[in-house]
């Protein structure tokens, strides 16, 4: 069996969904192929033995944050009349965003064949690598990006709270 | 105006902090709750035991015979004017020759119903009934899934002449006789 | 070819037991309401009604199978099976056992002990609760949409601080792997005495994850007919229920594993037997542990009233998720405490 076969499997099933993501009618439709295309994505994870990535993939974006996305979708009534009359400028101007979207991530990808993947190492992504990789040598940034989210989630706290009469 | 010394004030009062945390509540109720897991339990389990029944209780009718197995009844239908739910409807007929072992009287009713969803099971036309032929027994009534079945005739009334399909209200009469 | 067989052979019989399990669940719960109400309970079919299950599984598969005619008729299927899939996905990573030696070789009586084993269980669950949504949604029933959306707002809200309790509980752990976590409470010191305010979350998170009262929100029948599987019948209302029970016998496995020793029992390097025989009678333990709580989900339901939506969101946000820092604060405390890095 080629080795690398999976990866085609999950690549191939990945771009479908993301393409049926864009395509379904229904929103709830395109809701759940994003939801299988992150189920894909931490396929790729599990291939480059990053487990706790995987789950942690599965449980934020799949688990919490999809449902969030089909909860709010469930409430509106998305139909044909409603939805907003999209001028031929606006169309344009979503082309050209995207592109310079698409143009920035190809950019992106461009250095990355000097990153071959070293896929000798199976203990890569394993819990406790992970931990000293964040814990030693990414500390601040683990530490700023925690004081963001207690930002977030204090201001999450003062919208929940009861208005003062 | 206060009508009873027994009504209560209703105090919206702040909840204490065991209270508050309702751990204890819960614990209290499950304790209640476990406590009933060991309780003798209510059920009847109907058609293997049944619930005891007074002596006197009013159930299913009976149209009695007499000691050569004729029918007591005559059509004399007191029963049925005594009825407060009109439940029971007869046709008289004459009982002609060579019919003697049937019917104790010259009269007697060729059809009598007694539709026990109407019935009340007051006993009425058991005291209305001057010939001793009708009594109402403690059998229940069954159940039954059409309404019309329910509609009892002759054939569901009327004991056997058999000694052991006669049905017993020796219980009844003794227990009327002692008032 | 020899490890897969076993494996193969564990999750048949793994499977096998989480569906008799949950099966004879269905009768338990019935008889525990009645013997709770004073009543009899289920005692028709077959001695003291031990048939009870087969039949309603007969039932369920002779009933007439209707699929509404505006429902999305794939998705109408999907949720069920969502539902069951992930419901039968998480006895994976539960250690049912310590293991068997036959011939020199160790054979552990667990399916696979992957080194995230809780969050793969959090996963599978948190992925349950689209079974629930998509079949609530597809339905196109606004009691059974009401469903849908209560169930997954209860389900996210209670995940957060489900995770809370388990984060606290791999900090004194330091381990994800259930398995470690089992061998780690050896004997008698099981979790439930260092966390004891972690187990009383997690034991209320599970009730909300299993839409068990007082949490049964989602199909609360007095203001949603039937909640989310209003519009199913047959056996695919009979997956939505019959998964409820295998939900409830694995998150009792889960809680009896993290927080009650799981096969473990106080005494077993006294008893001198075998090791092969202390394990055998470590996983019948395990077992009757399961068992309590299980019959402890039925106690509760059948003695505590449902909760009221907004009672059910405040606990969950402004309870359950403060305990659950604070636990781990206290928790933090603890180990460094313990590790000798703290000094008072």
């Amino acid at each position: 069996m080629n080795p690398s076969l999976p990866f085609f499997v999950l690549a191939s099933l990945s771009v479908f969904s993301a393409l049926m993501v864009v395509l379904s009618r229904k929103p709830v439709h395109s809701v759940l192929y994003l939801i299988f295309c992150f189920f894909t994505i931490g396929g790729h994870y599990l291939l480059l033995n990053a487990q706790f990535l995987f789950a942690v993939h599965i449980i934020v974006y799949a688990g919490a944050i999809m449902v969030l996305f089909l909860f709010t979708l469930m409430f509106i009534n998305m139909n044909k009349e409603l939805e907003p009359h999209k001028t031929n400028l606006i169309k344009v101007a979503a082309t050209v965003a995207a592109g310079c979207l698409l143009i920035v991530m190809v950019g992106v990808t461009k250095g990355a064949e000097s990153l071959a993947a070293n896929s000798t190492r199976t203990d890569v992504g394993t819990v406790a690598n992970l931990g000293k990789a964040l814990y030693g040598q990414y500390l601040l940034p683990f530490e700023l990006i925690s004081i963001l989210l207690l930002a977030a989630m204090v201001g999450a706290v003062l919208l929940g709270k009861k208005s003062v009469e | 105006m206060q009508l009873t010394n027994r009504s209560k004030i209703v105090v919206n009062k702040e909840m204490t902090f065991a209270e508050k945390i309702y751990l204890p509540a819960i614990l209290s109720g499950l304790l209640i709750t476990i406590k009933h897991l060991f309780r003798k339990k209510v059920t009847i389990k109907y058609p293997e035991q049944t619930r005891p029944v007074a002596p006197i209780y009013r159930g299913w009718h009976v149209l009695k015979r007499d000691e050569q197995g004729r029918e007591n009844c005559t059509a004399c239908g007191l029963c049925a004017v005594a009825c407060p739910a009109e439940a029971i409807t007869m046709t008289a007929a004459e009982r002609k020759k060579g019919e003697e072992h049937l019917y104790r009287e010259e009269k007697y009713a060729a059809v009598y119903e007694i539709n026990m969803l109407r019935c009340i099971f007051c006993g009425l036309c058991e005291e209305a009934c001057p010939k001793e032929a009708i009594f109402l027994t403690d059998r229940m009534v069954p159940s039954d899934m059409v309404r019309s079945n329910f509609i009892f005739g002759k054939d569901k009334l009327v004991e056997g002449v058999e000694s052991n399909t006669r049905i017993d209200i020796s219980q009844r009469t003794t227990a009327h006789r002692h008032q | 070819m020899e490890f897969l067989l076993i494996k193969f052979v564990l999750v048949v019989i793994v499977f096998v037991i989480s569906l008799g399990i949950a099966a004879y669940s269905t009768y338990a719960e019935r008889k525990i309401a009645a013997f709770l109400q004073d009543r009899v309970g289920p005692d028709r079919a077959g001695p003291f009604g031990l048939l009870q299950p087969v039949a309603d599984g007969v039932k369920m598969f002779m009933k007439e199978e209707i699929i509404p005619s505006n429902a999305d008729r794939l998705l109408f299927i999907l949720g069920p099976c969502i539902m069951m899939m992930t419901s039968c996905m998480t006895g994976v990573v539960i250690p049912w056992g310590h293991g068997l030696e036959i011939n020199g070789t160790f054979y552990p009586v667990q399916i696979t002990d992957i080194n995230i084993g809780i969050l793969y269980v959090f996963g599978v669950v948190s992925i349950g609760v689209y079974g629930i949504m998509i079949g609530g949604w597809a339905s196109n029933n606004k009691y059974s949409l009401m469903g849908a959306i209560r169930a997954s707002s209860q389900m996210i809200s209670y995940e957060l601080a489900m995770g809370m309790a388990v984060i606290a509980l791999i900090m004194t752990t330091g381990t994800l792997s259930i398995r470690e976590m089992v061998e780690q409470q050896h004997g008698f010191h099981w979790n439930v005495f260092t966390q004891p305010l972690g187990f009383v979350l997690f034991i209320i998170c599970a009730f909300a994850e299993c839409n068990r009262t007082p949490f049964d929100l989602p199909e609360c029948e007095t203001e949603l007919v039937g909640g989310y599987h209003t519009e199913y019948s047959s056996m695919k209302l009979g997956f939505y229920l019959f998964a409820e029970y295998i939900n409830m016998f694995i998150s009792a496995a889960i809680i009896s594993s993290l927080y009650f020793g799981g096969y473990n029992f106080p005494f077993i390097d006294q008893l001198g037997f075998s090791p092969n025989i202390l394990s055998i009678v470590g996983t019948l333990i395990f077992f009757g542990k399961i068992f309590f709580f299980i019959f402890f989900f039925m106690w509760i339901r059948w003695t505590i009233p449902r909760f009221r939506y907004d009672q059910l969101m405040h606990l969950g946000w402004r309870t359950m998720i403060p305990l659950g820092i604070l636990n781990i604060l206290g928790t933090g405390v603890y180990v460094l405490y313990k590790n000798g890095q703290l000094h008072f």
